[in-house]
């Protein structure tokens, strides 16, 4: 396997691995498979593979009525559409119900190509967070999006999966299980701890590298990829282990990573936590390093606000 | 057709509403003008039409049922009870915090109930659903969905509409319960849905139109539509918002009662009787 893979690549390949063994697996599709890569599973199983058009609300719908008869609906979109558009849906539909719908938001946070505000997922994770029942993932690299989708089939209950289309480097360990509720550690530290997740991964090692070389700050850094729940236990740790916490969010600093962060430690161990990410405005086009720097979350950026912040 | 049992099913349509009135009666209040209205529809379904089991509701070749417009609820209530999925003590507790008897049906809480509905113009997207899914896992079964007029002006309704002839759903049924009425009254003054035969048609829909209130007609309706290979039928029920219901009946504040006293039940299950 490649050492760099886009993660939204295999999410085809590999729902077509799980149906081959489970009947109960369906895709939906809104008109969006060339862009999800869902295009192999539904040439293997086109009789579980419902294309219901630029319809993602009615999706939704549908995606709730097959999971009352048992089947496992996978529902992909535009990460935007299918948590924004179709909220109440989600909500009423699947949540409330309980119905074991997974629900794949393609190009969540900035980095839509140049598609604009429009088409910006700043506020799916605050969206779904917010519902009850729902958990929340985005997994750190095409490795870790497997687990996920295997971990999705066997979980039971409403879930949503913010896949990313950056090519990225493997970040999670050998032998690594995903488990909700669980991160992985990516950079060990004693100093500060920095929680990040998905597409910023990088930039935030980067962040975390030139703090450490250039001032001998050494920044523990932590893959949340179970955005909800969130790893409590690491950030009670991290909390109790280094001096402060930084949150480094691809969505707005507002119902994010971040905000799950606060919540939880200003109730069982007050921490100061920097939240770093889209302060509250909507996001533009541009490419994604133009994005990165225009909304301060590029590596330079992030170190440059750890550094602030500290000071 | 047996006019013995058309006599049932009217029977039947009739107790289920004393038996709402009753529930309106406990609650103090209700959405009285669509629970009215759908009576003999939900008559005809449970009690004639729909392969259900009393002994397991969850059984997987059961017909499904899902009232998209879920405030006229308590009918739905009332037949489960009656065949024998709910127990009928539970109708006495509506919208109690424990109760089964939510003010909209939901999933998990109400035993019988297929499909939980409450937010208007979801219900038939649902029915897709489970319509696929029968053909998927290879099991007969047949979807029932009745949405409402007003749910009618969501756009979601439309976008399933749209769908479903595209997948050949000839296990789904839709039945509109045209009443004609909305929250702040006549459909006429919020969105005109005439000619919505013509609009099911244009998308593609096998459309039959019965008075809703004629279970014979109803019978006749889902009968023809058993035979409708290929693509989905949708049921226009032609009804009176409130049938029954002297109180409302045909009133443009017909759809909700605020206030619902021991009086006012008194007085419709006396009317109700001696139909």
């Amino acid at each position: 396997m490649s050492d760099v893979l886009v993660p939204r690549n295999i999410v085809g390949s590999t729902l077509a691995e799980i149906a081959e063994k489970d009947p109960a697996v369906v895709v939906l599709d809104a008109d969006f498979y060339t862009c999800t890569i869902t295009e192999e599973y539904k040439d293997r199983f086109p009789d579980r593979f419902v294309e219901v058009g630029i319809a993602e609300q009615n999706m939704m719908g549908i995606a709730a009525g097959l999971a009352t008869a048992g089947m496992k609906p996978f529902a992909s979109a535009l990460a935007a559409f299918c948590t924004r558009r179709a909220c109440d849906q989600v909500t009423t539909s699947i949540a409330l119900q309980n119905l074991n719908v997974k629900i794949l938001g393609v190009y969540p946070g900035l980095f839509v190509g140049k598609n604009g505000g429009s088409h910006q997922a700043l506020e799916d994770i605050a969206i779904t967070r917010a519902i009850a029942r729902m958990s929340v993932v985005q997994p750190a690299d095409a490795w870790e999006l497997m687990e996920v989708l295997h971990f999705a089939v066997r979980h039971t209950g409403p879930m949503y999966i913010r896949i990313s289309r950056e090519p990225t480097p493997r970040y999670i360990p050998d032998n690594y299980t995903f488990q909700l509720g669980k991160s992985s550690l990516l950079r060990q530290g004693t100093d500060l701890t920095i929680m990040t997740y998905g597409e910023l991964i990088a930039d935030t090692l980067e962040a975390a590298e030139f703090l450490s070389f250039k001032h001998g700050i050494k920044a523990r850094v932590l893959n949340m990829s179970s955005l909800k729940p969130i790893d409590t236990k690491a950030a009670l740790q991290a909390a109790r282990e280094t001096d402060c916490i930084i949150t480094v969010d691809n969505h707005n600093i507002i119902g994010g990573l971040g905000s799950a962060v606060a919540e939880y430690l200003s109730e069982v161990h007050p921490t100061r936590v920097k939240r770093i990410g889209v302060r509250d405005v909507f996001g533009r086009s541009g490419s994604n390093q133009e994005m990165k720097r225009k909304f301060g979350l590029s590596a330079e950026d992030i170190a440059v606000q750890i550094l602030d912040y500290l000071n | 057709m047996q006019k013995e049992e058309v006599e049932r099913l009217e029977q039947i349509a009739t107790e289920l509403r004393i038996q709402v009135v009753k529930m309106f009666e406990a609650a103090g209040s209700g959405h009285a003008g669509g629970s009215m209205s759908v009576a003999e529809i939900i008559s005809v379904l449970y009690f004639n039409q729909m392969r259900i089991n009393p002994d397991d509701p969850n059984d997987p070749d059961r017909d499904r049922f899902v009232l998209s417009k879920g405030h006229s609820c308590f009918t739905l209530y009332a037949a489960l009870a009656k065949v024998g999925i709910l127990a009928e003590d539970a109708l006495y507790h509506p919208y109690e915090v424990d109760s089964p008897i939510q003010g909209h049906p939901e999933l998990g809480i109400c035993p019988g109930i297929d499909m939980g509905t409450g937010a208007l113009g979801q219900g038939l997207s649902a029915g897709i659903g489970m319509a696929l899914a029968a053909r998927m896992q290879k099991r007969d079964f047949r979807v029932y969905v009745v949405i409402g007029d007003g749910e009618a002006n969501e756009g979601m309704v439309w976008e399933a509409t749209m769908l479903a002839p595209k997948y050949k759903l000839d296990n789904l049924v839709a039945i509109l319960d045209y009443n004609k009425i909305a929250l702040t009254g006549p459909i006429e003054e919020t969105i005109p849905l005439e000619p919505v035969v013509d609009k099911w048609k244009a998308f593609n829909w096998h459309v039959l139109e019965a008075d809703g209130h004629s279970v014979e007609e109803l019978l006749v309706a889902l009968e023809k539509a058993k035979e409708i290979k290929g693509k989905p039928t949708m049921i226009i029920a032609h009804t009176v918002k409130g049938k029954g219901m002297s109180l409302i009946e045909g009133m443009r504040n017909s759809h909700a009662m605020a206030k619902f006293s021991h009086d006012d039940a008194t007085m419709t299950i006396k009317e109700l009787m001696s139909e």
